[in-house]
């Protein structure tokens, strides 16, 4: 077959597919590629053994180094790569890919396929990888031509870290791989369908100014964008500039920090009442890269309907965000940081100040639901109390970790007790809601600061769905810390069970647990069990105190312990259930 | 209400896929779909006739924006446009029947383009309702077969969908 070299190429080297393809991620600086090998990536990973500069990090199963790539990417804002074969291995990264799609991760994913002439034929180990893969990437490749392949990993990276970000899959069959062409790699690129915006529109900043100077009742909701968007600092700038209340998404913790009393807390189904409530009741409300989504603001007709003269700023760099579930009445297509920058310049210029007697008052009224004290637990407790777990984490790492997590009741308590003052330092699933991601992520963000202390809170269910990566944390020495809350029962199952469902605890039991100590050991690593409240200060400070070992606490806590407040599915924000109701 | 989405997008593998796949995924409404190369032949141009509430409409539209190989979006509905459907009709048309066939086809210009002793094929162009209504004149039991390309569209006057 003739090689058809388009003109640019002719100037560079000639490299095999495989070699392109490494050659490319060297270019764009990717220091960890998360993989698994298999028959049709063997050319690659060929070239991958014959250089140093990108390191490859050896998983136990494709899901493990999707999370761990899409942990590396949350934490450093990096684009995170991984490398899987065909087939199965393809179907196993399926859960990474949609885990980092809908928190919007930028990943570039490069998956082996059977030689061309052979798609199509029910090869072995094929599958039709770009179209099961298509719903949950931002977009995806099947490259057919070796001169097409490095073009199409920088359009990838491109796409995958611009914009909303996301994960950008190329699939490239093993002749491909094989087949030589010229290696150009552009250093820009254009695509006439892909420009987003990133400045948001004059006249509707004005206006946002407008609203947010005349409100009586303002409130801030920060979501996962402001940190996507590297627009931490100019949220904390004008929420105090401004002297508003200020709450954040599960995916936004860390934006504004938590321990400024400007901020309420989280908001949502496990949202602290003062938050809830002030998002309820606020007469201007500004979003900053957030999306209304069910578990933020539960039923959108509530919503709407409780307050309907709310006016609603909402920025987000991705329309399709906007006025999806709540309508919206100023909209700003832009980049987070941009839109706040250029509204934090019209804000300093202006000599309009706020209503400071109403803003008064607003607070007064804040205050009172914050004495509600809606977060308060049994500190007298002789079982272990989850939520004391948390609060000792965040004690004994300074409030200085990074913590990962998994899904479920665990995830909320480190969320409503971890007070995150920095961005991308708490690093969980909170779209696809996917159990199992908390130690791969611990482990892409370990390879990404390996001098800083990683936490994963987990749970005894959700730990053994990539239980697996302990032996990929003892290849690679990754000293991270696990913080099993260990109940004995998926909690948050367990939870809507005694709620919604007549105590009737279906399937939720976790009976013939394994002892995770020996099987810590087993893999090489430290386990610890934790039995009692007095202990739990002491063994954290001995799991960091050992610097360059994972260690594996196993916490037995109450098994009764619930997560409140909870706006039950389909109820409106403000009608929470606390734990003194119950 | 019924929206007629004109759209532009790379003559790639998978576009259609994707634009089609979104509409399941999303669960909105496709009426029809049309699509074929333009005289440019990196793009084609799709026209969607779907149905949905304003919001709707518009959430189709920012997510249609958002698929990569979409260049453009435009909704035909919005201005003053034109459309048309093509259909070939396969009928009964023997001894009496024949003659008055021949007249209701007449009447909404249709043109029969294949003969046989027993059938005629006759090709109908014309919005929707038209196409419909040709079909309501005819007896249920002479109709053999029909295909409809569904709407194709384009803007009135001198505005052009460009990328």
């Amino acid at each position: 077959m003739e090689l058809k070299l388009p003109p640019l190429a002719e100037t560079g080297e000639t490299l095999t597919g495989a070699e392109i393809a490494i050659r490319c991620l060297q270019e764009e600086g990717v220091e960890f590629v998360f993989g698994y090998p298999g028959g049709a990536v063997l050319f690659i990973y060929d070239a991958l053994f014959k250089q140093k500069k990108v390191k490859h990090i050896l998983v136990r199963h494709e899901q493990g180094a999707l999370h761990a790539a899409d942990g590396y990417a949350r934490a450093t804002g990096r684009c995170g790569v991984a490398l899987v074969t065909s087939g199965p291995g393809v179907t196993n990264a399926v859960t990474g890919i949609a885990t980092a799609y809908m928190d919007s991760i930028p990943m570039v994913v490069i998956t082996g396929q059977v030689p061309t002439r052979a798609i199509g034929e029910d090869a072995f180990q094929e599958c039709d990888t770009v179209g099961i893969t298509r719903p949950c990437v931002k977009h995806n490749f099947l490259v057919k031509d070796v001169n097409e392949l490095a073009i199409t990993i920088k359009k990838a990276f491109h796409i995958a870290s611009t914009g909303r970000p996301g994960p950008v899959l190329v699939d490239i069959p093993k002749d491909v791989s094989q087949q030589s062409a010229k290696f150009h790699y552009p250093e820009k690129i254009h695509l006439r369908s892909y420009s987003p915006v990133v400045k948001g529109h004059s006249g509707q900043i004005k206006k946002a100014v407008h609203l947010l100077q005349d409100a009586k009742r303002p409130m801030i909701y920060v979501g996962g964008g402001a940190i996507l968007g590297e627009a931490s600092q100019e949220v904390t700038e004008l929420v105090r500039l401004l002297d508003f209340p200020c709450t954040s998404t599960l995916m936004g913790l860390g934006a504004f920090p938590a321990s400024d009393k400007r901020f309420v807390g989280m908001l949502g189904m496990h949202g602290t009442v003062e938050a809830n409530m002030a998002m309820q009741n606020c007469d201007v409300l500004l979003a900053v890269g957030a999306r209304f989504d069910d578990r933020v603001i539960g039923n959108p007709a509530h919503f709407a309907a409780g307050n309907a003269g709310r006016k609603i700023v909402h920025i987000d760099v991705d329309p399709s965000s906007i006025s999806k579930r709540v309508r919206v009445d100023v909209p700003i297509v832009g980049h987070v940081k941009d839109v706040l920058g250029e509204l934090l310049g019209l804000l300093k210029a202006s000599r309009e100040k706020p209503d400071s007697a109403a803003l008064a008052a607003w607070w007064a009224q804040i205050a009172g639901w914050r004495a509600k004290d809606c977060l308060k637990y049994d500190r007298q407790s002789k079982i272990i109390k989850p939520q004391f777990v948390i609060e000792k984490l965040w004690e004994v790492t300074k409030g200085d970790a990074y913590v990962t997590s998994d899904v479920g009741q665990h995830q909320m308590w480190a969320a409503q007790f971890y007070k995150f003052e920095k961005p991308r330092r708490w690093i969980n699933s909170g779209g696809l809601g996917t159990m199992g991601v908390g130690l791969p992520y611990a482990m892409g963000v370990k390879l990404a600061f390996p001098k800083a202390d990683v936490a994963c809170v987990t749970g005894e269910a959700s730990v053994q769905m990539c239980i697996q990566e302990l032996s990929t944390c003892k290849q690679y020495h990754l000293p991270v810390k696990l913080v099993n809350l260990n109940n004995r029962y998926m909690g948050m199952v367990r939870q809507w069970q005694e709620f919604f469902h007549g105590n009737r605890y279906a399937e939720s039991y976790m009976d013939a647990l394994p002892d995770f100590v020996k099987l810590a050991e087993a893999y090489g690593h430290v386990g610890l069990r934790v039995e009692k409240p007095g202990d739990v200060e002491g063994a954290l400070r001995e799991a960091f105190a050992l610097k360059d070992r994972l260690v594996f606490l196993d916490i037995i806590t109450d098994q009764t312990e619930n997560v409140f407040p909870m706006v039950p599915g389909g109820k409106g924000m403000s009608e929470m259930i606390l734990a003194e109701d119950l | 209400m019924r929206h007629i989405l004109s759209i532009l997008v790379e003559n790639e593998a998978g576009a259609l896929s994707r634009v089609a796949g979104l509409f399941s995924a999303r669960g909105y409404n496709i009426e029809s779909l049309t699509v074929a190369p333009t005289e440019d032949a990196t793009m084609s141009r799709m026209t969607i006739v779907t149905t949905g509430s304003d919001e709707i409409v518009e959430q189709i539209t920012k997510q249609l924006n958002k698929l990569v190989d979409v260049v453009k979006v435009v909704d035909l509905s919005e201005g003053r446009h034109i459309e048309r459907e093509l259909m070939l009709v396969k009928v009964r048309a023997a001894g009496k029947d024949r003659e008055e066939m021949k007249r209701t086809a007449d009447i909404f210009r249709g043109r029969i383009i294949d003969v046989t002793d027993k059938s005629y094929t006759i090709e109908l162009t014309g919005t929707t309702d038209k196409l419909d209504a040709f079909l309501e004149a005819l007896d249920k039991g002479a109709i053999l077969e029909t295909v409809r390309t569904g709407v194709s569209g384009i803007g009135r006057g001198e505005w052009v969908l460009k990328a």
